[in-house]
């Protein structure tokens, strides 16, 4: 008996500690959905651009004007779910030298100043030439929260990376489009943790989004009871296009009008730029 | 993004052309429309040049200039089976280019193809036929401007057009299962080699099959009924460019990595960052800086032999195909017989090169070769 309860005690002494370690080990994005639940901004830029050093700057510029994530892009010579845009804006950042070693020397003490959850946002080629885990073990270093990868399809997830981004504990991200079957949906909702990325219209980055006509598309979403918040992407520019965004979705993710807003911006123009940006979308 | 086009692709391609009503139309417009079977030409004064016995694979002499009619003749029959009302295409020299806008005009589809900057302006006259048969041709201006861009482009189009679009790829490259349908429609050419040689030699096997490899196309036709013929040389010619160490090259088996690139795992030339490099060739055609999975495959395990031409050894061999057989070759094929200057081969042997172009189209830069080689 007294052997029983000591073992029953320690083993309810474990799991309360169990459950504080989880609390503590909870993604950032995730406590991030806990406390909000609504309007979520999410702002994705590219590292290198407008300058090579300008990452840190444009982090601490969108933390101070309260966006609530960072989807941070990584350059990629061809960028296949890019528009001409955001397709320029890496052909530029490659050019001022941005590699995946040079973004994670940049990242080493970022989390000393940016408590924002960040995701970086990638296309499969350098990562594989930089060691898929490799990658991951160093971005989970850095502090960085998760991955977003448009070109990993879902079998390759399954069969061998999905693996590894677990083990290193990073969120993934899938995206869906309004042509996407409603299993696969839920499936890939299954599979992604933190959000799952809704892309506004079959387009790649930066086309006009015409969010009314995808009303049903975004409904179907809500209702599919889905485990993880959505967050709308692809096309969403300014204030209207935002808070329609908001009224179907936790929230959006703005990428091409704002690298707009930062092109050719000097270093000591980035911050005023991005202030007055995200308060135009308010 | 592109899961529910590829995937409507892979579940039903193989039930599609395996069925022998699709077989009928296809053979048939192989035959009347495409002018096939192309002659499999006995070229007696290159073999006594290069002591051997060369047989010429006139792809050449295909309907519209090139062996890309097969393919698009395949897909088109196939996009119409899928109830498909658009076509979009990635051209490099134009020809597979224009091969869709050929085959759109025929079914009477809308097309539109990606073509790179730089190769809409040093392939002027098949930008000029595609317009003529009734296509959109849209400039890629990122990158290289070159066939890699185009394609980048045509996939982008297809991103935004998921429903109402059939993409003709013309090579044997991008997602499952492009590589595989693209080898099967270009098939026709060895198939027909096989009993061509068997009526010319008594032996329907040469002793090497040789063809000049971008994305791999031509190679892939010319080698697919050879592939478990063991003793059947292959060998796949690529374009070094102005040399393989020039920094100017398109060579992918001898530069590359391995390494993703539209869509498929193969050999990709890229920096050691992942960075995908601009390929250089002379020929549009060749200008690709990846190759088919199957011809990595077969570099890999050595089934195939892979060797390059410079720009320079192309337009040599296509200045003597000229004198001696009175055919002007593409700049794509005059690459494969530019080996003939690099291997030797028996008296007795039998070697088949696959014509796989005409050299209407590359009139421009051949006259700026003479002037500067002073022929």
């Amino acid at each position: 008996m007294k052997i029983e309860n000591g073992i029953q005690a320690v083993i309810g002494h474990l799991l309360s500690k169990q459950t504080t370690v989880n609390k503590k080990m909870m993604s950032r994005i995730k406590v991030l959905f806990e406390r909000k639940k609504q309007n979520i901004l999410n702002v994705y830029f590219t590292a290198g651009f407008p300058a090579l050093n300008s990452t840190l700057t444009i982090m601490k510029s969108l933390q101070d004007a309260g966006v609530d994530m960072i989807e941070l892009g990584m350059p990629y010579s061809d960028p296949l779910a890019d528009g001409p845009v955001i397709q320029s804006s890496g052909t530029i950042a490659l050019t001022n030298g941005m590699t995946i070693p040079k973004l994670f020397e940049q990242l080493k003490n970022f989390r000393n100043e940016i408590q924002l959850p960040v995701l970086l946002m990638g296309y499969m080629n350098p990562i594989i030439q930089y060691g898929f885990e490799n990658f991951c073990r160093d971005a989970t270093a850095v502090g960085v929260d998760g991955l977003i990868l448009p070109d990993l399809p879902m079998f390759e997830f399954e069969k061998e990376f999905g693996a590894l981004i677990n083990k290193y504990k990073l969120d993934f991200v899938f995206l869906v489009t309004p042509e996407t079957e409603e299993a696969r949906v839920k499936k890939l909702d299954h599979l992604s943790s933190g959000f799952l990325y809704a892309v506004s219209a079959s387009s790649t980055t930066g086309r006009d989004a015409a969010l009314s006509n995808q009303e049903k598309y975004f409904n179907r979403l809500q209702s599919m009871g889905l485990k993880n918040p959505v967050l709308i992407g692809f096309g969403i520019r300014d204030k209207s296009s935002f808070s329609k965004a908001c009224s179907y979705a936790n929230g959006a993710i703005i990428g091409t009008a704002f690298i707009k807003a930062l092109e050719n911006a000097t270093e000591q123009e980035i911050p005023s730029r991005i202030k007055n940006f995200i308060n135009s979308l308010k | 993004m592109l899961y529910g086009n590829v995937e409507e692709l892979r579940s039903r391609y193989l039930d599609i052309i395996n069925d022998p009503s699709f077989g009928r139309e296809f053979d048939l417009l192989l035959k009347d429309y495409a002018g096939r079977p192309t002659p499999l030409y006995f070229a007696d004064r290159l073999s006594e040049k290069y002591n051997t016995r060369i047989f010429l694979k006139r792809e050449d002499l295909c309907h519209t200039g090139a062996h890309k009619i097969n393919n698009t003749i395949g897909q088109i029959l196939l996009a119409q089976k899928l109830g498909k009302k658009r076509i979009i295409a990635e051209t490099g020299a134009g020809q597979h280019g224009v091969a869709t806008a050929t085959v759109c005009a025929l079914k009477g589809l809308e097309c539109i193809v990606y073509m790179g900057e730089k190769d809409i302006q040093r392939q002027s006259p098949n930008v000029a036929r595609m317009k003529m048969l009734g296509a959109t041709v849209v400039p890629a201006t990122s990158g290289s401007k070159t066939l890699k861009d185009a394609t980048n482009e045509a996939i982008r189009d297809w991103i935004n057009h998921p429903t109402d679009t059939h993409y003709i790829i013309g090579s044997v490259v991008g997602p499952h299962p492009y590589p595989d349908m693209v080898a099967r429609f270009q098939s026709i050419i060895s198939a027909e080699m096989k009993w061509q040689l068997k009526e010319k030699t008594g032996d329907e096997n040469p002793q090497t099959v040789i063809a000049c490899v971008g994305g791999g196309s031509n190679a892939a036709g010319a080698f697919f009924h050879y592939l478990d013929e063991k003793h059947v040389r292959l060998i796949a010619v690529e374009a070094a460019g102005e040399g393989i160490n020039s920094g100017r090259s398109a060579a992918t088996t001898s530069l590359g990595t391995m390494g993703i690139l539209h869509g498929s795992r193969s050999l990709v030339m890229q920096t050691a960052d992942g960075q995908v490099v601009e390929p250089h060739s002379i020929s549009s055609g060749l200008d690709y800086p990846g190759i088919g999975p199957l011809h990595a495959h077969l570099f890999a395990s050595g089934r195939g032999e892979f060797y390059s031409a410079t720009d320079k050894d192309a337009l040599n061999a296509a200045f003597l195909l000229a004198k001696l057989e009175g055919i002007i070759p593409a700049l794509e094929s005059a690459h494969a017989l530019a080996i003939l200057e690099k291997i030797r081969f028996a008296k007795e042997d039998n070697i088949v090169i696959c014509l796989s172009g005409r050299g209407d189209k590359d009139l421009d830069t051949y006259m700026r070769a003479m002037e500067n080689l002073k022929i």
